[in-house]
Formats: structure tokens, C-alpha cells, sequence
């Protein structure tokens, strides 16, 4: 997508007066940076912070698109629950946005974002009705729907089993090249997989992981990312320095 | 509930009751019999029918408006903060207030007719379905606020698209309470002033020692509410099978 910005997040979070993280971080135009850490490390709260969702803490600093513009209305937000509405259709589910915003729904360009993902079968099903990885391809479908330069992803494939997971990881990279995508992710095999740029985030800030030099949608077997998901374990489970 | 329960539950009951006349030995105008009673019913079947008819047209139109004032209640606090800040604790307050108490006052303000009747039951209801339903608009995944928010959502549109159909479930716990309620409303407001109704004839005929008349009164009143609770929790599980995306039956 042409014209995605890039962001840049200079600041500290406080929460109950405790510090959580004391990050600069630089999320690059049209790219997948990919942010990792441990639980409770602040990954989500990063996020929700640039989306203007409740962190529950204390922000102090600032943050922007690289071309000056307001982020408001420019970001689009997928997570780890698929958040479709189990009274709607697969459909109605994905042009949901238009109606919250009090806008006529778009049926046909859902419909074709319905192909997309490979779901138009179902357009007319309940979300009850479909698998897990089904129902995370809708949530990618109702995310494209929004049509927004820059997407938000916390964790949306880690509750999939292993195939469904690395098929939506395909199917995530293609659907969404172009845009400013910065996924939140506990998996350093996703990252690997997936980034132009990974983020470590730790107590002591953020610093940018060294990815691979072949182009993201990296295959799962090769060997440089193995490597990398490999150097990646080891530094989250405190048994390497930062490369 | 099937069908065969419901059925061998009475023949319990009815079972007991006759056994505690033939235990007590209970005169007819104290503890009539159900032989009795059900001679009775059958003798008085046009008047209690008349009076049944008053009863339950009060409660349906105590139970409808009561349910359309305590929904609106309900999502005008769900809203509008400001609301809830302000109204919640004095509908809370209000509970404190027995409602049999004003029931003399409604037929002061209302008269002897249905009106009071009916004011009384929509004033037992009002608090049960406002807080049900209150609660299940409140209650909601706070992933969908934010997805919402994220998606530039307003706050009517959030509510109309969201929070209501996500809280039909609460509604219908709500409606099963207020099916169950309004009925003794209804009764109540009868007993305080009334010429007409199963309340009124219950009184009627227990002025004249109609003993078994009172009894049948009684019978139908409460079959009256039960078939009501049935059909009301129809209602409600068809709320809940909406909500949870379960095509309805």
C-alpha cells in the first residue's frame, strides 16, 4: 500500500508509579517489525498506547507517523481473540467497522476480501460454526476491511495449532504487504519468519535484533531462519547476550 | 422441563394435599379437598374465567410496559455515564421501598381499575430488568470496546451493534425474573382496591368462606403464572440462541 508511514515512539510507561519500559522505538514504513519479550514486559502496552487504548499506566513522551500526519484512523487492530460477533454472519462480521462508523456496510468489497482469505464458502455462516484458524482469516478479512495503512497485530496467531498457525502467517504476509505492520508476538519462530525487523523489548529498552538477509516470508526450514529463531530463544531465555 | 415432569410433579402434590386432609381431618372450610376444590372450579368456571381473563391482561400489559421502561432505563445507563452515576444509586435506593407499601397509594392515584393494577406490576418489574440488563450491557469483553475504539467507532453505534445484542441473554434473565413478579403485583393491587380480577375473587370468597372457590382462584393464578414463566423463558432462550449465533428454533 503505498504512502504507509512509518512510526516513531520515544517515552516512558509508568504503571502505579513503577516503570515499565524506557523505549525508543522506530517502527519503519511499509515494513513487518515483529516486537518480542517476556510476559509483562510492555509489548501489548506499546501498542494499545499508539492505538489509544487503555494501558492503565502513565505515558510520558510522545509518538508520530514519520509523514507528520495523526495516526487517528490509520491503524488497524487485530488480536489474539478473534472478536467476531457471534449473532452476525462471517460477513457482517467483516464489514462491522462501516457500521460502527454509521457507514453503508460495503457488502461486495467484503465479499471479495471474504475470497481472499479463502472464506467466501462461508460468508453466510456463523462464527460458531467455523474452526479457530477459520475464524482468525475472518478477523484478517474484517482487519483488511478497514483498509488502513497501517496494522496492529497482538499475538493474533498463538492460540492456532502449528499448521494453521504457519498458514495464516502465509497468508498475513501476503494480504498485508505494503503496509506498516507491527506484530506483537511471544514466538521467535513467527518473527523469523515474518520480519523486516525484529524489536527485542526487555526492562532495560529496545534494541533491534539482527534478521535474516533473505526477504521476509521466510520458509520455516531454512537455515537462516532457524538460526535466528534459535539465537532469539536463547537471548529471551537469558542464555545469550544481545547479538 | 418435560412434559412427563411437570405432570408427575402435580400428581405428587395433589397426592400430599389430599393426604394432609385425610391425616388433619381438616374441616371442608378450612382445608377443602382437591376433589372439592376441583368441583368447585368446574361450578364457578364462567366467573373465575372472567376474573382470570382481568388478571391476566394486567400482568401482560404490566409485564410489556414494565419491560420496555426498565430496557430504555437500561441503556440510557448504559450511555450516558453521567446517568449512571446519578441514577443508578437512587434506583438501588427505591428498592428499599417495599412496593406492596404504595399499593394503597397507586389505587389512591390510579383508582379501582386495571391502571393501578398495572402500575403496580410494571413498579415490581421495572428494578429486575433494568439491572439485568443494565448488567449485561455493561459486562462485555473488553476486546470488543477496543476493537471498536480502534475502528473508530461512535458510541451509539457501539451500543446499538454491540452491547445490545451481547446483552439479549441478560435481558431474558431479566424478562424470566419479571414473568414470575408480575403476576404478584398484579394480585396485590387487587387486594389493596379492586371489583375485578383472581385477587379480588380470592378475597371475594374468602369473606364468604367459599373456601374451595378461594382454592381454585388460587390454582389458576398460579397456573397462570407458570404457563407465563414457560413461555417467557421460550422467549428468553430464543434471546440467548440469538446472541450466541444459534439459529432459532
Amino acid at each position: 500500500m503505498a504512502g504507509s508511514p512509518g512510526i516513531l515512539l520515544r517515552g516512558r510507561h509508568r504503571v502505579d508509579g513503577k516503570l515499565l519500559f524506557d523505549v525508543e522505538l522506530d517502527i519503519p514504513a511499509g515494513r513487518w517489525t515483529c516486537l518480542l519479550g517476556k510476559s509483562g514486559v510492555g509489548k501489548s502496552t506499546i501498542l494499545r498506547l499508539i492505538l489509544g487504548l487503555d494501558t492503565g499506566g502513565d505515558f510520558s513522551g510522545a509518538f508520530h507517523a514519520t509523514d507528520d500526519a495523526p495516526l487517528d484512523g490509520r491503524i488497524s487492530y487485530m488480536a489474539q481473540s478473534d472478536l467476531l460477533l457471534p449473532w452476525l454472519s462471517v460477513l457482517e462480521n467483516v464489514c462491522i467497522g462501516a457500521r460502527l462508523r454509521g457507514q453503508n456496510p460495503g457488502l461486495a468489497r467484503a465479499e471479495r476480501l471474504l475470497d481472499r482469505v479463502g472464506l467466501s464458502r462461508h460468508a453466510a455462516q456463523k462464527p460458531g460454526t467455523l474452526s479457530g484458524g477459520m475464524r482468525q482469516r475472518a478477523a484478517l478479512a474484517r482487519t483488511l476491511f478497514e483498509d488502513r495503512p497501517i496494522v496492529f497485530l497482538d499475538e493474533p496467531f498463538s492460540a492456532l495449532d502449528a499448521g494453521t498457525r504457519a498458514d495464516m502467517q502465509e497468508l498475513a504476509a501476503e494480504v498485508l504487504v505494503g503496509r506498516t505492520v507491527l506484530l506483537v508476538t511471544h514466538d521467535p519462530a513467527e518473527a523469523a519468519r515474518l520480519a523486516d525487523q525484529i524489536t527485542v523489548l526487555t526492562g532495560e529498552g529496545a534494541r533491534n535484533w539482527p534478521v535474516p538477509v533473505t526477504p521476509p516470508l521466510r520458509a520455516i526450514n531454512a537455515p537462516e531462519t532457524l538460526a535466528c529463531q534459535a539465537q532469539l530463544l536463547d537471548y529471551l531465555r537469558g542464555r545469550k547476550a544481545c547479538a | 422441563m418435560r412434559l412427563r415432569d411437570i405432570l408427575l410433579a402435580l400428581l405428587i402434590g395433589v397426592g400430599l394435599w389430599q393426604l394432609l386432609v385425610v391425616i388433619t381431618d381438616a374441616p371442608h372450610f378450612i382445608l377443602p379437598s382437591p376433589w372439592r376444590v376441583a368441583q368447585a372450579a368446574w361450578r364457578s368456571r364462567a366467573i373465575i374465567a372472567e376474573n382470570a381473563w382481568v388478571t391476566l391482561t394486567e400482568v401482560l400489559l404490566g409485564l410489556l410496559v414494565g419491560t420496555v421502561l426498565g430496557a430504555l432505563t437500561a441503556i440510557q445507563l448504559a450511555y450516558s455515564r453521567t446517568a449512571e452515576r446519578l441514577v443508578l444509586p437512587i434506583l438501588v435506593f427505591t428498592q428499599a421501598v417495599p412496593v406492596f407499601a404504595l399499593a394503597p397509594l397507586l389505587t389512591l392515584w390510579f383508582g379501582y381499575g386495571m391502571g393501578s393494577k398495572i402500575v403496580m406490576a410494571v413498579l415490581i418489574i421495572y428494578f429486575p430488568v433494568t439491572s439485568a440488563f443494565h448488567d449485561g450491557l455493561v459486562r462485555i469483553d473488553s476486546g470488543y470496546r477496543d476493537l471498536s475504539i480502534s475502528m473508530s467507532a461512535n458510541r451509539w453505534n457501539f451500543l446499538r451493534h454491540i452491547q445490545i445484542p451481547n446483552a439479549l441473554p441478560s435481558l431474558g434473565t431479566g424478562l424470566r425474573l419479571a414473568a414470575v413478579y408480575a403476576p404478584i403485583g398484579a394480585v396485590i393491587g387487587e387486594w389493596v382496591g379492586a371489583s375485578r380480577g383472581l385477587g379480588y375473587l380470592m378475597l371475594l370468597a374468602n369473606g364468604r368462606a367459599k373456601i374451595d372457590l378461594m382454592f381454585a382462584s388460587l390454582i389458576v393464578l398460579a397456573c397462570l403464572t407458570v404457563v407465563l414463566h414457560i413461555l417467557v423463558g421460550l422467549l428468553a432462550t430464543q434471546l440467548t440462541r440469538y446472541a450466541r449465533g444459534i439459529s432459532i428454533t
